[in-house]
Parts: C-alpha cells; sequence; structure tokens
C-alpha cells in the first residue's frame, strides 16, 4: 500500500499526522516534512496516528527520532494504534521509551 | 545566511557526482548532501570504491578514486545523492602480490572498509550464509542520530564495581528465558530486572564486534544436524560495528540503535557496560585464510609477518595483529574511542592484552606506545581498561604489565591460589592473605583496583563444575578431549559429575558459597561468570567456544532449581555493597591512622591477634578489618571478620575483642544451609558467644562488629 501522511491542527495546539501504508527511506522525507510544519505550526504535543501504517523500515525510526529532536523535550510525542510489526520494531530499539504508546486517541491526549 | 558551497559536487562518474573528501576521519561519514569515504594502504597503487544495492550480488556501480582525490596514502571522496539506507560499499585495492615480502594485493577482491560502523552479510545469526557471494561481510552506512537522552558513561569507582560476565546469546536464547526475541541485545534488555536483583552493576560483554559465527564451522560430531560454531567469537571481522546477529532488529539493520537501547537502559539501571576487546588478531587467519579486509588493504602494515612473509602467530589463532605499527595504532584507538562516544562505553576488557605490548617483531616492550597512548587518551580517560594479562605466546605478565596508572588486570594468580586454597591445598595461606588485600604483592604501585579478582571465567569450567569435576570433559567439541586446559585446578568433592549423593552435593554447595564469599570480601574488582550464580554446568567441558547450545545457553529454571545458590549471591554481593571497607582504593597501610586503637586490617587464627603463618598452619586463616578506616577513615562502617578453615573438621576461631558497647552480629556461615548460611544487611543475628566461633570444615564465617 503507498504511503500517505496528513497533518491536522487542533485547537488546542495539537498536530496530529496520519500515518498509513509503509514508512521506509523513500518517503520519510514527507514524514519529515509534516513534522517540520507541525513545529512551525508552534505543536504543543505531536501525535502519530498510525493505525494503517503497515510498516516501518529503519528510515521510518530515525524519522521519529527526527521529530523527537525537531520538536524538543517538552512537547511530549504520543504514538495512537501502532500495528504488532512496528511496535515490534519500536520496542525492540528501545524507542517505546521515548514516545508515549496509546491504544487510542482520546480527550485526555486532545485536552492539553 | 549564506548557503555552503562546500558541498557541491566537482566531479562525475557514471551519473555519480563526486568531490573530493576529506582524509579523516577515516571510514564513510555522512556529510552534507553525501557520504564521505575514506581509506587508507601505505602500499596500494589504486582503489576503487564499489557501491551495492543492499543484499545484490553484483555493484551498483564502482568509482575509481581521482589521482587527485588521493592525498598521502589515503583515498577519500564524498559521493552524493547515496540512498543512506540500502547501500552497501566495499573497496578493490591495486597493488603487488608478493607475499614474500608481505604484499597480498589483488584488485578481483572487494575488501570490507576497517572502519565500517555496521556490516551486513551475517544479519541473522546462524543463518547459511550464501558462500557464491564473493562480497562476504559488506560495509554499511550507520546515522549517529540515536536519541540518548541524557545518558552517558556512568563512571562508577572501579572498586565499587561488581563485574558479571556474559555472552549475549548465551544469556536469553534458552527457551526458558521467557524473553521475546532469545538470544539478542533485546532480549537482554528484559533481564535487566534480574541483573539488578541479583546486585551486579557492571556488565561485561563477551564480544559483540561483528564476528563470523560461521568461521571454522563444521558439523557436531555427537550431535546430528547440529554444527560447531564460532560461538564465542573471539575472532573479530569489523571492529567498528556491533554484531548483526546478536540484534532481534539485524534484518532490518537496527543492530546499532537495538545494542544503544541496551545500553541506555543498563545505564538507567546503574549497570555500566565493559566490553571484551579482541585487538590481537583478526578473522582472516593465516596465508591459508580468507581476504575479508585488512590483508587486502595493507596486510604488512596490519598483520606481524615474520621475514619470508609468513603470520606470526602469538594469538594462537593464525595471524597477530600488529598493533604497535603507528596506523595499527590509530586504529585501534580511532575503535575505542568511537566506542567510547558514540555508544557510552563504560569500559573495555583486552584479550590476550599481552599481544599489545610487543613490537612489529613480536619481542615484549618497556614502554608500548599503544598501552601509553590508550591509558592517557582524553576520550577514553573516564573508561575502565582491563588487560588479560597475558597470550599464547608465552608471555605472562599478572603483575608487571605496563599500567601507566590506568591499566587494571585480569588476575589470574588470584583465581589459581584460590581454587587451591579452596579444594584443601596446604602451604597457601600466605599468598592468600595477599590475594584477599587485593595482591599488594603484584600490585604494590597501583592499589587493589588494579585486580580484577575472578574464580570463574568463560574459559575454563563454571562454578559448579569446578566443584563437580577433577578433570576436563570436553569430548563434545570433537577434538577427543585434547583441547582445552588440562591444569584447572579442581576438586569433584568425591565423584566425577553428576551425582545425587546428599554428602557430595551438599559439599558443593558449600565450596560453592566459599568462593563467592572469598570473591566479595577481597580487596580488588570481583567478577562472576554468567549462571555461576545459579550453578550452571557446562557437565565438565571447559573449553565450550563452538557449542550453539545447552552448554552456552544460561538455562533460566535453575533459578528455582538451585534457588539456595542465587539467594546466597544475591547477598553476599549486597553485603559487599553495604560495606565500604571491603571497597578500598588504596592498600591497607597494617596500622592505625585514624585513632581507632585497631589497624586497618589485623590477621588472626584459631588464637585472635596471632595469625599462624608458619609451615605448621596449612588450613586456617582470619582477618578484621576496622570500620573506623573505610574508604581511608573517610567514610563509616562496620567491623567485619572473616575466618576462613579448609580443614576438613570444623575448629573453634577466638575472637578478636570489639571496641566497648559493640557486638559480633553473623552474616555469613558458608556451612550452614539456607536461611541460616547468610543474612541480608541489617538483619544479622547477634552472636551468642562473642568470645568464640566454630567454623566448620571447609568453610567461612564473616561477622559484623556493630
Amino acid at each position: 500500500m503507498a504511503f500517505d501522511v496528513s497533518l491536522e491542527m487542533t485547537k488546542n495546539g495539537v498536530a496530529k499526522i496520519t500515518l498509513a501504508g509503509e514508512l521506509d527511506a523513500n518517503v520519510a522525507g514527507e514524514f519529515r516534512d509534516k513534522v517540520d510544519e507541525a513545529a512551525q505550526k508552534g505543536a504543543k504535543r505531536l501525535v502519530l496516528l498510525m493505525a494503517d501504517l503497515e510498516y516501518m523500515a529503519s528510515a521510518g525510526l530515525r524519522s521519529l527520532i527526527f521529530a523527537k529532536q525537531k520538536m524538543g523535550a517538552d512537547v511530549d510525542i504520543y504514538v495512537i494504534a501502532a500495528q504488532d510489526p512496528v511496535m515490534d520494531t519500536m520496542e525492540m530499539t528501545g524507542f517505546h521509551h521515548s514516545v508515549i504508546m496509546r491504544d487510542e486517541y482520546d480527550a485526555e491526549i486532545e485536552n492539553i | 545566511m549564506v548557503e555552503r558551497i562546500d558541498s557541491y559536487p566537482t566531479h562525475e562518474h557514471d551519473g555519480y557526482k563526486l568531490r573530493t573528501g576529506r582524509p579523516l576521519p577515516f571510514g564513510a561519514s555522512l556529510v552534507p548532501g553525501g557520504v564521505n569515504f575514506s581509506v587508507y594502504s601505505s602500499h596500494a597503487t589504486a582503489c576503487t570504491l564499489v557501491l551495492f544495492e543492499k543484499g545484490a550480488a553484483q555493484p551498483l556501480v564502482e568509482i575509481p578514486f581521482p589521482d587527485e582525490f588521493r592525498i598521502g596514502n589515503t583515498f577519500s571522496m564524498i559521493v552524493f545523492d547515496i540512498d543512506v539506507e540500502n547501500t552497501e560499499y566495499g573497496y578493490r585495492m591495486d597493488g603487488p602480490w608478493e607475499p614474500e615480502v608481505g604484499h597480498r594485493f589483488n584488485k578481483d577482491n572487494i575488501l570490507m572498509d576497517p572502519y565500517a560502523k555496521a556490516i551486513g552479510g551475517r544479519d541473522a545469526w546462524g543463518k547459511p550464509p550464501n558462500w557464491d557471494d564473493p562480497y562476504q561481510h559488506r560495509g554499511r552506512l550507520v546515522f549517529d542520530d540515536f536519541d540518548w537522552e541524557n545518558d552517558r558513561p556512568l563512571e562508577l569507582p572501579i572498586e565499587d564495581l561488581i563485574i558479571y560476565e556474559a555472552h549475549v546469546r548465551g544469556f536469553t536464547r534458552h527457551e526458558s528465558s521467557g524473553v521475546k526475541h532469545p538470544g539478542t541485545f533485546a532480549g537482554l534488555r528484559e533481564k535487566i530486572p534480574y541483573l539488578k536483583e541479583l546486585g551486579i552493576n557492571c556488565i561485561e560483554l563477551m564480544p559483540v564486534y561483528e564476528f563470523d559465527e560461521f568461521e571454522h564451522s563444521r558439523p557436531n560430531p555427537m550431535r546430528e544436524g547440529e554444527m560447531l560454531m564460532n560461538y564465542w567469537g573471539y575472532s573479530t571481522v569489523g571492529f567498528f560495528a556491533p554484531k548483526a546477529g546478536y540484534a532481534a532488529t539485524g534484518v532490518l539493520a537496527m543492530q546499532v540503535d537495538e545494542f544503544k537501547a541496551l545500553v541506555k537502559e543498563l545505564h538507567r539501571s546503574g549497570i555500566e557496560v565493559m566490553l571484551d576487546v579482541v585487538f590481537n588478531h583478526t578473522a582472516e587467519g593465516n596465508e591459508r585464510g580468507p581476504s575479508i579486509s585488512y590483508k587486502g588493504l595493507d596486510n604488512k602494515v596490519y598483520y606481524m609477518l615474520t621475514p619470508e612473509g609468513y603470520y606470526f602467530n602469538f594469538s594462537g589463532t593464525g595471524n597477530t595483529l600488529n598493533c604497535n605499527h603507528p596506523v595499527v595504532r590509530g586504529m585501534v584507538l580511532d575503535c575505542l574511542r568511537y566506542w567510547a562516544a558514540e555508544y557510552h562505553i563504560d569500559g573495555f576488557r583486552f584479550d590476550l592484552a599481552a599481544i599489545l605490548g610487543r613490537d612489529q617483531n613480536g619481542a615484549p616492550l618497556a614502554n608500548p606506545p599503544l598501552l601509553e597512548m590508550l591509558a592517557h587518551d582524553p576520550v577514553l580517560a573516564k573508561c575502565k581498561l582491563i588487560a588479560e594479562a597475558w597470550d599464547a605466546g608465552g608471555l605472562y605478565q599478572v603483575g608487571s604489565f605496563p599500567a601507566y596508572g590506568r591499566w587494571a588486570e585480569w588476575n589470574g594468580k588470584y583465581r589459581d591460589v584460590m581454587r587451591r586454597f579452596v579444594k584443601g591445598d596446604t602451604g597457601l595461606i600466605g599468598e592468600v592473605a595477599q590475594r584477599l588485600q587485593g595482591s599488594p604483592d603484584l600490585y604494590a604501585l597501583r592499589g587493589p583496583t588494579a585486580s580484577v579478582n575472578f574464580v570463574t571465567c568463560h574459559d575454563g569450567f563454571t562454578l559448579h563444575d569446578l566443584v563437580a569435576y577433577n578433570g576436563k570433559h570436553n569430548e563434545a567439541n570433537g577434538e577427543d578431549n585434547r583441547d582445552g586446559n588440562d591444569d584447572n585446578l579442581s576438586w569433584n568433592c568425591g565423584w566425577e559429575g553428576v551425582t545425587e549423593d546428599p554428602g557430595v552435593v551438599a559439599l558443593r554447595q558449600q565450596q560453592m558459597k566459599n568462593f563467592a564469599a572469598l570473591l566479595m570480601v577481597s580487596q580488588g574488582v570481583p567478577m562472576i561468570l554468567m549462571g555461576d550464580e545459579v550453578a550452571r554446568t557446562k557437565g565438565g567441558n571447559n573449553n565450550t567456544y563452538c557449542h550453539d547450545n545447552e552448554l552456552n545457553w544460561l538455562d533460566w529454571s535453575l533459578r528455582e532449581a538451585n534457588a539456595e545458590q542465587f539467594r546466597f549471591f544475591k547477598h553476599i554481593i549486597a553485603f559487599r555493597h553495604a560495606h565500604p571497607a571491603l571497597r578500598s582504593r588504596y592498600h591497607f597501610a597494617n596500622r592505625d591512622y585514624v585513632g581507632s586503637g585497631y589497624p586497618d586490617i589485623s590477621w588472626h587464627g584459631t588464637q585472635a591477634w596471632a595469625a599462624d603463618w608458619s609451615e605448621n598452619n596449612d588450613h586456617t586463616l582470619a582477618f578484621m578489618l576496622c570500620g573506623k578506616h573505610a574508604k581511608q577513615g573517610t567514610a563509616q562502617d562496620d567491623y567485619l571478620y572473616v575466618a576462613i578453615n579448609t580443614y576438613w573438621d570444623g575448629l573453634p576461631f577466638e575472637l578478636p575483642g570489639l571496641p566497648s558497647g559493640m557486638k559480633w552480629h553473623i552474616s555469613t556461615n558458608t556451612s550452614m544451609s539456607a536461611p541460616q548460611d547468610i543474612f541480608a544487611p541489617g538483619k544479622e543475628p547477634v552472636l551468642d558467644d562473642q568470645s568464640h566461633v566454630i567454623v566448620g570444615g571447609r568453610s567461612l564465617v564473616i561477622l559484623v562488629g556493630r
């Protein structure tokens, strides 16, 4: 499935990035562009909706690291509904400690 | 801001845009817009960069270094617009094929970069490689973008360490480990709570540099369908790359991230990471071995060669790295700096380190420049440096390794004398006293921290087998029991190997406790072997380098089966942590320098204040540490008294008196069964008789005065 990424800013300053398909080296730049955009718009919280993300190559993980460092330590990153293979990659490389993993996006995340 | 103009291509080859590179740093480095490749050879006449798409049999492109990209003996070039994650690279080196003078250039070979930071080709442990591939070990490119947060090396004082020597795969490969990814860095990470419970604060990993488990692999003659492999990994392919097959994510080429995640989490748990590094030889073997990298790049520089161009073999494995050649020295330094800075490694243990002190013809140097350089390097300044101070060429430097105030040693003499003493050999009291004090006879000027004390390590028997076998049983290695050390200084307690005899089993348990207790009350830095805390056995095999099976895999069910052993280890480790008097940085002065009325250490026997150093006394020794002298009087501790009886029957020991108001409490008595064998620090009961203690046959008693 082709990669797709979109950004939505909520009125509370939550940047919601929806990822779908396969995140690999060829498309990682598109994801990073969205992170850049969210940072420019002053995002206070970054939420990555991954329910439809089927696969994440090393480049995908690198993009998450990029997001963390781009947004700074004050901006929490939420990873929502990551599928098992994606979750597994994040766990094996220890990255799950650097983000907050949740099954679903809810009011608690919405309200900063 | 003016855009930089130094990152624009000036050359082109086959559609690839190029620019002259920077000679330093060596290796492949990511730079704006591309990758800087730099490699050196003192004798090559030309060099070609070979790029592959990941895993492809045929190169994507071959780019000869233009003459103007060569400075001195270095070839460097920036290649733009490389797909970093999907590219593998190597080099062809042109030059003379003249083995008799040391040159082995062959431009038909594709060679791995010695500075490759990740290596493809053995991505999943044990997966048979494609032997038809002419390029077996492939350099890969890595990012340095790991999210370390605020981590850095822990810099624990070396005298406070308790080292746990472990094998990454062996630690969790057994199905009983219950981890999600057995045998990997991720698996080890899952077991950190176990290490914390045990109480160790430093894990020393057997080699994690990329090696080839298929080197010298052969069918196991004893077990059909199984291979004997290069399991331990003491044979380096690439010094800068973590072993991909140790990473659950190796198939995704994310071994760098996975290993860093392990280091970061160990640090969060207060556990340092030490690497066992093998700079004495490489996986290229002798003149019959493969040409992976160094041989084809600059054979005469990287290896110690005889005048006829053959390989010196001080390592016992075919070749010897030419460590004191200035160029090789530079590589070793670059490598260790890289691991210290990029991976936050806390220390290094150097395999067969005596080789690092030999000159280019193999003669021992009085002032080896490599060792001096490592000792004084600013990046390595806080790293622990530990030498295995001997080699396979007969150079034995325990006590005399060139230390420059920095180097510690695996104290082989500690191991040997403690093994003999505990099994009941006589005439050792004097030497045992030296070893208990951190070997001032060996390390007078260096202090007890120069002494890494151990009874067992990966080489030789496990602790259980040390008390269960008189001789080695290495038949499974397929060499008719000829391999491995014959001089194990072991005693089977009355029966060779497995037995149900309750007397023998109990004595073995007691002897294991004796060893553990001696280690933890000795000055210096104690090291224990993975699994000894649960009485792991290798069935009497003392050289299991080649087994990828239960002989090397830790069986986690032993945690329950041998719960008494684990409990004892846990408490005796806690005891050491609780008592700074056991962890001195400096040798004892043998006098009172704080006005406590007691010397820092005093020696006793069956009579207080009267240690018997004569030849008539073979079996008893006791000592007391004055708590007021802990850490040279800067820390407050209890008074500690340790009595050892290696005689077969129990003996009464008269106790030295304590300052008024204090009482002796019993911490440890190895002749008892759990839970009377050892008490948690702070929970020790008062001793009924404050003037004497009976120390059972072949046992040890520790008292705490408070």
